[in-house]
This record gives structure tokens, C-alpha cells and sequence, in this order.
């Protein structure tokens, strides 16, 4: 469904990727996972032709769902962005307008992609959110985002990448600015996306635990190359390489190794 | 394994009240009594907002409580003033979450190292650069990096600047306030074998605050468990398994690591947490416990041993226990 042949990513003339090269299925989902500034949150944001900054694609090719995304004109683009590949960003927060109400950003993105009336497009924004466990979705609709805990605009960042039902979800950090018991909802809620809609997800993570979790392949990247990759049950188990070894040994795990 | 005579520092019924607009009171910290002993670790955990930093900054002075007493080797850290305020104040030392925002920009790594020691009259100006190096390289930083300012490292380095500046007076007690969160889970990992390495060597007592318990039990001797305020579990940090708290076992399911169980369903507990401005009378976790009963909507819970080194706060237990 989604491939990203070859691709090298440079910001001005200093190539921040190199060769990157993944496929993904229909339903699976794949994280990358590495250190800050390995270029994780660089791929996926190719993806979506987001690059921040004058960044380029200088090399290889995206192709979704058989077709380069890389030719694609602004309309194009503005059709396919939030309706067949959506995004949830680190902190939602920032991405909700902090001087409106959630509901007259949500309705405002409901009728930019479907032609509906006002009223409809704000049961949809509640059936949703409502969807995402959140409860009284009204009250929330009436919310400002300041007044919304941390892990409740999470919930409302993917409430609205989910409308649309999109084919692919990128997810950038979305649980590391959460605390563990939301975190471990927000996971859940991933999950469910999956079994109930099918979708495939690409998830960025620095968490190797989530991302052992949820994943059916494993990216590990490091300086911007893919340093070792494959099914979760070879980097966790077979994998030879060294740096997955070292990010492996590094996560803390209830009866593993101890200091003191 | 804690014995008494090394108790450093002990917070006995510790609460903290802040008014709020509309003559309402936020309770921050509610009756906590904690006992911070040499050479060991005090790994304080809970949720955002619950308290634990409130806490934390009444050891270094930052706030006083508004009501229990703090006692350093005897002495109520909440009523001392002026000069012995200020003597007292270079034995227990502070790392901050974010080692960007605790240091001055226009400092050069040998100023902020040295800062204390100069304050105190511990060394003399002309000391500094080998008494900067000597500390760099007690953390693992080569001493060349004396000259450099804090914008010029990376956030790993910049955090062990912030534990060589705190180690540098000698002190008997460092509180790191999420000291790692910032971090990579590979830096992480240097960061805590430092820690331990240095605690070892010197046998510094540290209270450390996360929201990890899978790093927290990793390294911490004591596991204080803070909710809404209130210490909900008190356990040994090599024990965490046998935690009995609901709202802890809950916090134990949320642990994601890569030697899981990858089949096993997510038990989270759905509901936020109330806000500690109308917090319930009765248990503090009644909202999100999937057992609460009448007792626990009418009565707080106290603390009650149940092994050693073992305390919980539930009416639950209590009842099994009967």
C-alpha cells in the first residue's frame, strides 16, 4: 500500500536520510524507532510532503498505493491529507488553535472534506470523539484546549485524524509527552483502529517497549539510515546487530537488570 | 537493610495547601510522611499533577509546607532562617528535569561547576579550573569541556554538568526531579549507572522523581506510590511485583518493555484523574478503582504495614486481612 523506495531526504544540501526503504501492508503496523535526530520524524513527515524548513526529496520515490506522491499538486495533496493519510502529532495541543473551540475546528475540518451541513458535521465530530472514549463529547465540543488534560487532547488529535477513516496513520510520539496510564489507553485506542478499520499505521517512537508492542515490523534508525530492520520477533530476539542490541539492553524492564 | 541511624532527612504529616481563586483550596500534599535514608534511593512516582514535585522542592527549601514538619538530622528545615538557612541549604542538592533551563546561558561549565563551591568559601578562585575538571571527569566528561557553554553539548552531557555541580558540595542528600526524562532511553541508562556509581562512592541518599515505574524499580531501594496528593503504597524497590494498591498494579500493566507478553490485552484504567481541586473525601483513587466500595467513599485509607519495608494505604487489604 505505502512504499518509500530508496528515499534520501536533505535539508539545504546536507542529506538528513539516506536510502530509506520500507513497505507496508494494508492493516500492519511498522515503527521506527532511534535516538533523537536519527531522522525518524524526517521520513514520515516526507510522507505527507511536510518537510519543514526547505527540505527535499532529492532521491527514489513514495509511492501510495501504487502512485508517486512526489508529483502531486496542492489540490491533489489537500485531498489526501487528513482524509487517506492522517497525522497525530507529538503534542496535539499545539495543533488545535488555541483561540477556538475544539468543535469550530473540528467542524471546520469535517466540511473541508466532505460537503455537509454545519449541524451534521458536528454529530459527526461528537460521535467520534465519543468513539474515542472520551466522555460527553458535547461538553468537549464546547471545550478550548487549555482546558483539556494532557491525554484528552491526545484522544481529541486522533478523534479527528480518524474521522475520514484514513488508509494510513502517521504517528509521530504520540504517547511520550503522556503519563503511563494514558499512554497505555492511547496505545489501546491504536489498536482498535486497526482491528476495527483496518488501518495501517506507521508509528515514530522512541520507546521501544510501545513500540515492541504494537508492531509488526521494526525500523532502527540511526544518523538518518535504517541500521537494522524486521519483524519485531527478530529485532527483539535475533537480531546480530550491536546498536539494537545497546537501545534493547537500555530499556528499563520490570525484572531486569538493576543498579542497586 | 534501612536502619535508623542512617536516616538523613525525615517529612513527617507534610501538607500543602494552595488557595485558588474563589476562596477554594488545592491540597498538593496530603499528610506525607517519608524517610530518606545514606546511600540510598528514594524513587518517588506518580502521575502528573499528584504532587511529587511539591514534595521534592520542600526538601531543597524551594516551598514550605503548611503544615507537618521536615527534619534534617533533627532540625525542622520549614522554621530555619538566614545564615543557618543558608549553611544547611549545601547539603541537599537539586537536579532539575529540563539541564537547558537550570543553567545560566552566559556561564562557562567551569563557572557553574564551581558556583557553589566558591559561595561557600570551599575553594578559591584560582582552584577552579582543576576542581572543574575533577568533577567533570568524576562524571565522565572530559575536562577540556571546562571552557565550553552549556549550548554547546548535548542534552545527555548537559544533565551530568547538572549532577557534577550537585555532587560538588559533598552533599548528604540530592533530589532529581525526573533527572531523565528528557532523554534518550540509551543516555538514559548512562545517566542512572552515574547515579548509582557515584551514590555507591559516596553514599549519598537520593530522592528521585519519575513516572516510569519500570526505570524507577531499576535502581531505587524505596518505591513511595503518590496519588492525588496522598502516598498510596510504600514498597521495597526489588519487590514491586508484590505491590497490593490497585492504583500501583495498574501502573504495573502500563509498563511497556520489550520482554512483554505482546498478546496480552491492555488493562488500563480508562477515567482521568480528578483534579486535586475536588478531590473526594474517602480513598483517593475511589473514581478510577474498580472496587471501591462504601467505606472507601467515606474514609481515607491510612498507611498500614503489610511486610517488611511494605506499606499500604487500602481498605481492601485491610478487609482481606480480617
Amino acid at each position: 500500500m505505502l512504499e518509500l523506495k530508496n528515499v534520501t531526504i536533505c535539508y539545504k544540501d546536507r542529506p538528513t536520510v539516506k536510502q530509506f526503504h520500507m513497505a507496508l501492508k494494508q492493516g500492519e503496523i511498522a515503527s521506527l524507532v532511534g535516538e533523537s535526530g536519527s531522522g525518524k520524524t524526517t521520513v514520515i513527515r516526507a510522507v505527507l510532503g511536510l518537510l519543514a524548513g526547505g527540505g527535499k526529496i532529492t532521491e527514489g520515490d513514495i509511492l501510495f498505493e501504487g502512485k508517486s506522491l512526489l508529483k502531486n499538486t496542492p489540490d491533489q495533496w489537500r485531498k489526501l491529507r487528513g482524509s487517506d493519510i492522517s497525522m497525530i502529532f507529538q503534542d496535539s495541543g499545539a495543533m488545535l488553535n488555541p483561540t477556538r473551540k475544539i468543535g469550530r475546528v473540528f467542524v471546520e475540518y469535517i466540511r473541508t472534506h466532505e460537503d455537509i451541513p454545519k449541524r451534521d458535521a458536528w454529530n459527526k465530530g461528537v460521535a467520534m470523539l465519543e468513539r474515542m472514549r472520551l466522555p460527553s463529547g458535547e461538553t468537549i465540543m464546547n471545550s478550548y484546549p487549555f482546558q483539556l488534560s494532557g491525554g484528552m487532547r491526545q484522544r481529541v488529535g486522533i478523534a479527528m485524524a480518524m474521522t475520514f477513516q484514513p488508509k494510513l496513520l502517521l504517528a509521530d510520539e504520540p504517547t511520550s509527552a503522556l503519563d503511563v496510564t494514558t499512554q497505555a489507553q492511547i496505545v489501546r485506542q491504536m489498536m482498535e483502529l486497526r482491528e476495527e478499520y483496518g488501518t495501517s499505521i506507521i508509528l515514530v517512537t522512541h520507546n521501544l517497549g510501545v513500540a515492541a508492542y504494537m508492531s509488526d515490523f521494526i525500523a532502527v534508525m540511526k544518523n538518518g539510515e535504517i541500521s537494522d530492520s524486521g519483524t519485531r520477533e527478530y529485532i527483539l530476539n535475533e537480531s546480530r546487530s550491536g546498536y539494537t542490541q545497546t537501545l534493547l539492553d537500555a530499556v528499563p524492564s520490570l525484572g531486569g537488570a538493576r543498579y542497586a | 537493610m534501612l536502619e535508623e541511624k542512617d536516616l538523613i532527612l525525615e517529612a513527617k504529616h507534610v501538607t500543602r495547601r494552595f488557595p485558588v481563586s474563589g476562596g477554594r483550596e488545592l491540597t498538593a500534599c496530603n499528610d506525607v510522611s517519608l524517610k530518606f535514608y545514606r546511600g540510598r534511593t528514594l524513587g518517588l512516582i506518580g502521575e502528573s499533577g499528584c504532587g511529587k514535585s511539591t514534595f521534592m522542592r520542600f526538601l531543597v527549601r524551594l516551598d514550605v509546607p503548611t503544615e507537618g514538619e521536615i527534619l534534617f538530622h533533627g532540625k525542622d528545615l520549614t522554621r530555619l532562617k538566614g545564615e543557618e538557612l543558608r549553611r544547611t541549604r549545601q547539603h541537599i542538592q537539586m537536579v532539575f528535569q529540563d539541564p537547558g533551563g537550570s543553567f545560566n546561558p552566559k556561564m562557562k561549565i567551569r563557572d557553574i561547576i564551581c558556583e557553589p563551591l566558591l559561595n561557600f568559601g570551599r575553594i578559591k578562585p584560582s582552584e577552579k579550573d582543576a576542581v572543574a575538571r575533577k568533577y567533570l571527569e568524576a562524571v565522565e566528561l572530559p575536562g577540556e569541556f571546562a571552557g565550553r557553554y552549556p549550548h554547546n553539548m548535548s542534552g545527555g552531557q548537559r544533565q551530568r554538568i547538572a549532577i557534577a555541580r550537585a555532587v560538588a558540595l559533598e552533599p548528604e542528600l540530592i533530589v532529581m526531579d525526573e533527572a531523565t526524562c528528557a532523554l534518550d532511553v540509551s543516555v538514559q541508562k548512562t545517566i542512572i549507572e552515574l547515579v548509582c556509581r557515584l551514590q555507591r562512592e559516596k553514599q549519598i541518599a537520593i530522592g528521585f522523581i519519575a513516572h516510569d515505574l519500570g526505570l524507577i524499580q531499576s535502581f531505587a531501594h524505596q518505591i513511595a506510590v503518590m496519588y492525588l496528593g496522598s502516598i498510596v503504597e510504600v514498597l521495597p524497590g526489588k519487590a514491586v511485583e508484590q505491590a497490593r494498591h490497585p492504583y500501583t498494579r495498574a501502573l504495573l500493566d502500563a509498563v511497556f518493555d520489550t520482554k512483554m507478553d505482546f498478546t496480552k490485552k491492555i488493562e488500563s484504567i480508562d477515567s482521568e484523574i480528578p483534579s486535586p481541586l475536588d478531590a473526594p473525601p474517602g480513598c483517593p483513587f475511589q473514581t478510577r478503582c474498580g472496587r471501591c466500595t462504601d467505606v472507601c467513599r467515606r474514609e481515607r485509607p491510612a498507611l498500614e504495614p503489610i511486610g517488611a519495608g511494605h506499606e499500604v494505604a487500602c481498605h481492601l487489604l485491610k478487609e482481606a486481612l480480617v
